[in-house]
């Protein structure tokens, strides 16, 4: 007995596989990715009732051909045109390599530059990672039909796309822009904390099970290694960062015990091995600052000199406002709060009316024990702020301030 | 992607007569002009929903301590002088982009086909119930 799990597990492995043979056999994405996403669907509910074939890969290709059929052929009685070859049905299972590189052509092309993050990472979520259109409209909160025209826009912005590997001189770039999709995807799912909801589709893991393919399919390269390491030493933390009913719980206040040991592990060696290897990127070295966090066996052992060395090697990769912030608070922690709070200075102009920056400047007062200032600035963060946990988190930093 | 509410408004401080003393051929470019728009948005997975809310006469407002009867009076407050005409729910890309289809309801085309100028308000959205879609 496969367990509906197990079967899901299953069907989303494959998904990618079957999908690759079936572009280079016929060589039209658009159409090729309908056809296997009708035969995953099929899929479920044959082999939930009838067990699963014994040649799963091959009842699929089988499947996706003779929709492929069916779709043609309502094409053609759509256009009214007659003497259009049909596609044979006759996708058999053959001993064809089930290629990793399958998997890498595709999501350079569902991470295609063309396509707007947002459509990137729904048709990576469906193309690659085997979800139907009704999942990810769940996990993204809008409806079906919202999420059906934002995959079938971006797959007619593909259309005339091969299904190739990009250039050697444009393969470098292409895979930063895939590695910020899967970023994108993971953030997404880490940041939202209406957490209650077992039927939606958890981002997050599914970005790191991506992430991973990805990475089997460029051993080596250090930043997919990076990032993966990065997915899982964040991911790790997952379970201290909110309270009972949902409450926010700050880094230096969650419960160690409840981190996910095995995770860290991972991501410790991953990180570890990705940095040896010479050239150190953005994910490399936050997974390095992340790491520097889970293997602090509590707040005050946090080897802060070490994290605020790295957010100075980040800054120098990339500069973004936010790594400045982020240095900040790790300058203060090192130095005192009046450094970290003079660092913020700058900030003012790039981060005009970001709740991020109210918010540490309110740690930092608190720090410094200027209570009325902490005070002032978490409530303005709690005014600007977009996430319902958070604003409760700093409303109750700011009472608390006040007393 | 972030949800934003685009909401328009009757607004009074238009120099611009109500709909139904429009010319028919006005009032009907608006319409269309705004389902054309609709269209679009909806055809890139920018819509979530859109809904245009029946006019203010018909609005009750409803007050109540929940123990006695609630006390239901005709109407909108009378000194308004704006009331919500309707609605669209978007999920897009960034607020830039939100701000780019408000400006876009903002200038349909009114008598003449003069753009209404409109002013939109744009409300990012901060939590949504996770079981209704």
């Amino acid at each position: 007995m496969t367990t509906p799990d197990a079967l899901e597990d299953l069907l989303r492995e494959l998904a990618p596989q079957v999908l690759g043979v079936v572009i280079r056999r016929y060589g039209d994405f658009v159409l090729a990715e309908d056809a296997v996403q009708e035969a995953l669907i099929a899929a479920t509910t044959h082999w939930r009732r009838d067990g699963v074939p014994e040649n799963p890969r091959g009842w699929l290709l089988q499947t996706a051909g003779h929709k492929l059929t069916d779709i043609h052929r309502s094409e053609q009685a759509r256009r009214r045109r007659e003497n259009s070859a049909t596609v044979d049905a006759g996708l058999d299972a053959g001993p064809e390599a089930a290629d990793t590189d399958d998997t890498l052509r595709l999501l350079f092309l569902c991470c295609h530059p063309a396509l707007t993050p947002a459509s990137a990472v729904a048709l990576t979520l469906r193309a690659v990672g085997g979800l139907t259109t009704a999942e990810i409209a769940r996990a993204f909160l809008v409806p079906e039909a919202t999420m059906a025209q934002r995959i079938s826009r971006a797959k007619q912005t593909l259309a005339g796309e091969t299904f190739g590997m990009p250039s050697s001189d444009e393969r470098a770039q292409r895979l930063l822009a895939v590695l910020k999709v899967l970023y994108l995807m993971f953030n997404e799912g880490y940041a939202a904390t209406a957490g209650d909801d077992l039927v939606r589709v958890d981002l997050a893991t599914e970005a790191t099970r991506l992430t991973r393919m990805l990475a089997a399919a460029v051993p080596g390269d250090g930043e997919v290694t990076g990032l993966l390491a990065l997915m899982l030493l964040t991911d790790a933390r997952r379970p201290a960062r909110t309270g009972p009913v949902g409450e926010l719980v700050p880094l230096a206040e969650q419960h160690r015990s409840l981190w996910n040991r095995e995770q860290i592990a991972e991501g410790v060696v991953l990180v570890t091995r990705a940095m040896a290897g010479g050239v150190v990127g953005e994910y490399q070295l936050q997974a390095a600052i992340a790491a520097a966090h889970d293997t602090a066996s509590s707040a005050e052992q946090t080897d802060w000199k070490q994290i605020l060395r790295l957010y100075g090697l980040l800054a120098k990769v990339v500069d973004s406002p936010v790594v400045t912030l982020n240095r900040a608070v790790a300058a203060a922690m090192v130095h005192g709060p009046a450094v970290g709070l003079e660092l913020l200075e700058p900030l003012d102009e790039q981060l005009k009316g970001s709740y991020r920056l109210d918010a540490v400047r309110g740690h930092l007062y608190e720090m410094l024990g200027d209570d009325e200032r902490a005070a002032e600035h978490f409530r303005r963060a709690a005014r600007r702020t977009t996430s319902l946990p958070e604003q409760r988190y700093l409303t109750g930093k700011a009472a608390l301030r006040r007393r | 992607m972030t949800k934003f509410l685009v909401l328009t408004r009757h607004d009074s401080e238009l120099d611009v007569p109500p709909m139904d003393q429009w010319d028919p051929a006005d009032m009907t470019a608006h319409l269309e002009y705004l389902t054309r728009l609709n269209d679009e948005l909806a055809a890139k997975g920018e819509l979530v929903e859109m809904n245009a809310l029946a006019a203010p006469e018909l609005a009750k407002t409803v007050s109540a301590d929940g123990r006695s009867t609630p006390v239901i009076t005709d109407g909108p407050f009378p000194e308004a002088k704006e009331v919500l005409a309707g609605y669209q729910l978007l999920d897009v890309e960034s607020e830039e982009r939100a701000l780019e289809i408000a400006a876009l309801v903002s200038s349909a085309p009114g008598p003449d086909g003069v753009p209404l100028r409109q002013r939109i308000e744009v409300r990012q959205v901060m939590w949504s119930r996770s079981d209704e879609m």
